[in-house]
């Protein structure tokens, strides 16, 4: 996720360093209790500040900055906030927070940062600190990404709680006029040793008017009520019902839709269409031709024109869009196959290895040393996000002020978007996010919301829902991209590690190389090795290529932990053995790998799989988003030399675990979804078009071939970690690292298949 | 015009009969509980119960729908609906909830025929829903659940 973060912080940077610069070191650091304008209220309803606001029926609105796409963070968030201010978890309701410089994301930005998770240098600190500074002063620095909102709001929601309630005894102190230690608050109520008691309503106007209190303590986690425990889901209710809403399901009063066809080909665009037949079709108000959307990076690919058709339903929308007839310009994409792309990748490592992103030792030196050197080719391919919410953004825009219903990740790009579309200020934006039928990255990007403000430009004023088909969707996405990575290992006479060299080529997304984040998990392995260097080597790509689940981990877990299982084989030793050598000093990786091997029963016997097959134990082991995780799959072959997966045991540390259900239900959803890619996920692209269209040939992975996932989360005091997109790097190394197991087949390539 | 019974209302339709049911829902009646996924009958996101048996509404033309009762995730009521919304929030299924509907439809419609239904069962019957989000174990640990609990 912290990738595009990252490409729009470079502008943030060139932008405000000027005026920001003098004075710095003179400010204290800005606490994000109070935001810059106050918070809109209803009618008796008080804001204490800017995370919480009381109603006088005691419902306790908690204000989230955050997108809800599944993964559980309004629960998580709500539970920081209300634990510390004492209360009651059904009086909880929840609200989108308005755009503030207080709910701007520092840990995303900050986990992006070149540096490697244990150091702790004055380097990394000097970059922390000032970055940290630049962060908190940007506008529009929001944003749900990098597994990094827990770790971001740890503090600050729990702040925000805790100076609620003390205000809220302040209030029953001041009205009952009693000393302070003689009140508690409890579920909703101050009360008073006399037994004397009032509601959070009956006391918030009071509240209120004294202001945020100074000086608020946190609570001490052994008095923590919710926090630490395996709370529902606030979302369960609608979700079971069809009563959850999301940006797809929004009807404002006189509601259009828009259906789309973009250029098959990456990059085309429109040269002429005729849209009559479209025309004359009923239902339809309108034919508008699509610009590419130009908000990307041509570095990584550029954005696709298409032609929709507005009409009142959807069904007209859609029947009539393929009415349309278009003579495309293909672009320059027009002859480029994936299979090219990828092997120019390698190519590439041909002629040199690329920039340096980790150095330790002399791993030139020592390879030259070395008794005995292996060396291996890796690859990983385009990959679709395919969120079951296809791509969506309705708009009205009206009177010279737009309002936007879209499934955003990044809401500041959202309104930026369609401000830049409509000729209006931001201020004029007013955003809605709802539920996100999954996000995996993709709605970082706001092609669809531009998009959908230049179709609402042509609706006199009426909102216009303009939404994707699944083959749109799939064949215009900003890809995961393809990755090569050469790995060499040299050993001394003994069969010890001596030397590790790994060299990635693929697109970097544009950004600057010192802050290029390619080579997360593969420059952060932390492994002990004597000498190593791992370098990268960013290419142009005519595929959109973007933020995908878990972004540099997603590829380069599965080359890191495939080839540090070849080098144990090369050595002669067992791969949990092998690995242990390399953690000795490394508590916090070598506790989840010890884990990991005595639930998985590593190295004791193993049933045959229920039709009496082989089976075999691969593991994977990876530190990533402030979190460690090892993953044991057992794999056996089935017919047609099919790859199943039976049993996934999963180990993680993640810091402090704020809700130990919702963690589980992430490490699940991170093993299917990385299972899905490591099995069956590819997109290729011939003659500049992508070739998946829909779910029978892009295939995510069904029920029948889930395996069983039993998840162990260590306990740990340290500040929480992300556990969004920590799931999903283990498994494919896992299961490739089984495979060999099991057959004595190194797989190289992603999706895994025995041929 | 047409008249269908959705949700036990007999309901007029405006939609031409070659119109998807899922469009007629969504569009015409406003019952977005049933979701667009993939329009091919390939994620079962749009799943309704035609009578007892799980349909993807989504290529369905609404002259199909003939006399048979049409319920939508909005209008599913009854003992194995209570039981498997039970168990939904029980084991904490759902996360981005977009393909939940028609996963629940598609359980229904399997316990309605299969009060007892064994792990291979659960296969078959819930092969065509696709769930991005992962939440297989814990949809087959909620089937078995509200099979126990009736």
């Amino acid at each position: 996720m912290a990738k595009v973060k990252r490409r729009h912080f470079i502008r943030y940077i060139a932008g405000t360093v000027g005026g920001l610069a003098i004075g710095w070191s003179l400010l204290p650091p800005r606490q994000r209790l109070t935001p810059g304008d106050p918070l809109p209220v209803a009618p008796g309803q008080v804001a204490l500040n800017g995370w919480v606001k009381i109603s006088p029926d005691d419902t306790v609105t908690v204000v989230m900055s955050q997108a809800e796409m599944g993964q559980g963070i309004h629960t998580s968030l709500a539970m920081l906030l209300a634990d510390e201010m004492d209360a009651s978890w059904d009086r909880v309701k929840l609200e989108q927070s308005t755009l503030d410089k207080i709910y701007n994301n520092q840990a995303e930005i900050l986990d992006a940062l070149p540096f490697q998770p244990d150091e702790n240098g004055y380097g990394k600190r000097a970059a922390r600190w000032m970055v940290a500074k630049i962060v908190r002063e940007v506008p529009g620095a929001m944003g749900t990404g990098g597994s990094s909102s827990v770790n971001d709001l740890w503090l600050p929601m729990r702040e925000a709680g805790a100076s609620a309630r003390a205000a809220l005894i302040a209030a029953a102190t001041d009205t009952w006029k009693v000393p302070v230690n003689e009140c508690r608050a409890e579920a909703g109520r101050v009360i008073h040793t006399s037994g004397k008691s009032a509601s959070y309503g009956e006391l918030a106007a009071r509240a209120g008017q004294l202001g945020v209190p100074k000086n608020v303590a946190l609570k001490d986690p052994s008095a923590f009520k919710l926090i630490g425990k395996p709370v529902k889901r606030l979302d369960n209710p609608g979700k079971i019902n069809g009563a959850a809403i999301y940006s797809l399901d929004m009807l404002p009063p006189g509601l259009l839709y828009a259906s789309v066809k973009m250029c098959p080909t990456l990059g085309g665009k429109v040269t002429r269409f005729d849209g009559s037949a479209a025309q004359a079709l009923p239902g339809v108000r309108k034919v508008v031709k699509l610009e590419p959307y130009a908000g990307g990076l041509a570095s990584y690919g550029a954005g696709t024109g298409g032609v929709a058709v507005i009409a009142d339903t959807p069904f007209h929308a859609m029947r009539a869009v393929e009415k349309v007839s278009v003579e495309w310009d293909h672009g320059p994409a027009a002859g480029l196959s994936s299979r090219d792309a990828i092997n120019a990748l390698s190519q590439a490592l041909d002629k040199n290895a690329g920039k340096v992103h980790f150095s330790h030792g002399d791993s030139e030196g020592a390879m030259k040393g070395a008794a005995k050197t292996i060396t291996a080719e890796y690859r990983a391919p385009f990959l679709a996000h395919a969120t079951m919410e296809p791509m969506n953004c309705t708009v009205q825009f009206k009177d010279g002020a737009a309002t936007v219903w879209a499934p955003a990740q990044g809401p500041a790009f959202a309104v930026n978007a369609v401000a830049g579309v409509l000729g209006i200020k931001a201020s004029k934006v007013k955003l809605i996010i709802p539920q996100l039928g999954g996000g995996f990255g993709r709605r970082t990007f706001v092609d669809a919301v531009s998009q959908a403000a230049a179709i609402a430009k042509e609706a006199d004023g009426l909102p216009v829902q303009t939404f994707w088909s699944r083959e749109e969707d799939m064949t215009h996405d900003y890809y995961r991209p393809a990755f090569v990575s050469r790995h060499k290992a040299g050993f001394d006479a003994q069969g010890k590690l001596v030397a590790w060299q790994a060299a990635t080529a693929g697109s970097s997304m544009g950004a600057p190389s010192f802050i290029d984040g390619s080579s997360k998990g593969a420059a952060d392995t932390g492994y002990g090795f004597l000498n190593a260097r791992v370098t990268h080597q960013g290419t142009d790509s005519l595929v959109p290529v973007g933020i995908w689940r878990s972004v540099g981990h997603s590829y380069n877990a599965f080359f890191t932990e495939s080839f540090i299982d070849e080098a144990a084989a090369a050595a002669g030793q067992d791969p949990v053995a092998f690995r242990e050598n390399l953690l000795k000093d490394n508590p916090r990786l070598l506790r989840v790998l010890k884990r990991a091997a005595e639930l998985s029963g590593w190295g004791q016997p193993l049933a045959p799989a229920p039709d009496g097959a082989k089976t075999a134990r691969g593991i994977a082991l990876h530190p990533c988003f402030g979190s460690v995780i090892a993953n044991v799959a057992e794999v056996s072959v089935g017919e047609g030399r099919k790859i199943r997966v039976h049993r996934v045991v999963c180990v993680l540390d993640c810091g402090f675990p704020l809700n130990p259900n919702l963690i589980k239900q992430q490490m699940e959803g991170g093993i299917v979804f990385g299972l899905s890619a490591a099995l069956q996920g590819e997109i290729t692209v011939e003659k500049g078009q992508v070739q998946q269209k829909n779910f029978d040939t892009y295939a995510p992975l069904r029920m029948r071939d889930c395996p069983v996932i039993e998840t162990d989360i260590l306990a740990s005091a340290e500040h929480p970690g992300g556990v969004g997109e920590t799931g999903t790097p283990t498994i494919a190394p896992a299961v490739a690292n089984a495979v060999f197991a099991l057959t004595g087949q190194r797989l190289r390539s992603l999706p895994l298949k025995l041929v | 015009m047409l008249t269908i019974k959705i949700n036990g209302q007999d309901t007029a339709v405006n939609a031409e009969p070659d119109t998807p049911l899922l469009w007629v829902l969504r569009g015409e009646l406003k019952l977005v509980g049933t979701k667009y996924g993939c329009g091919q009958a390939l994620c079962g996101a749009c799943m309704v119960h035609l009578d007892d048996e799980a349909v993807h509404s989504c290529v369905t033309p609404v002259s199909a729908v003939g006399t048979r009762s049409v319920t939508t995730i909005e209008g599913l009521q009854g003992n194995e609906a209570d039981a498997l919304r039970h168990a939904w929030t029980d084991i904490d299924v759902v996360q981005c909830g977009y393909c939940q509907s028609g996963q629940i439809m598609s359980a229904c419609a399997l316990l309605k025929k299969t009060p007892q239904p064994t792990d291979a069962d659960v296969d078959a019957a819930m092969n065509g829903n696709i769930c991005r989000c992962g939440t297989y174990p814990r949809i087959r640990a909620a089937i078995h659940m509200a099979a126990g609990s009736r």
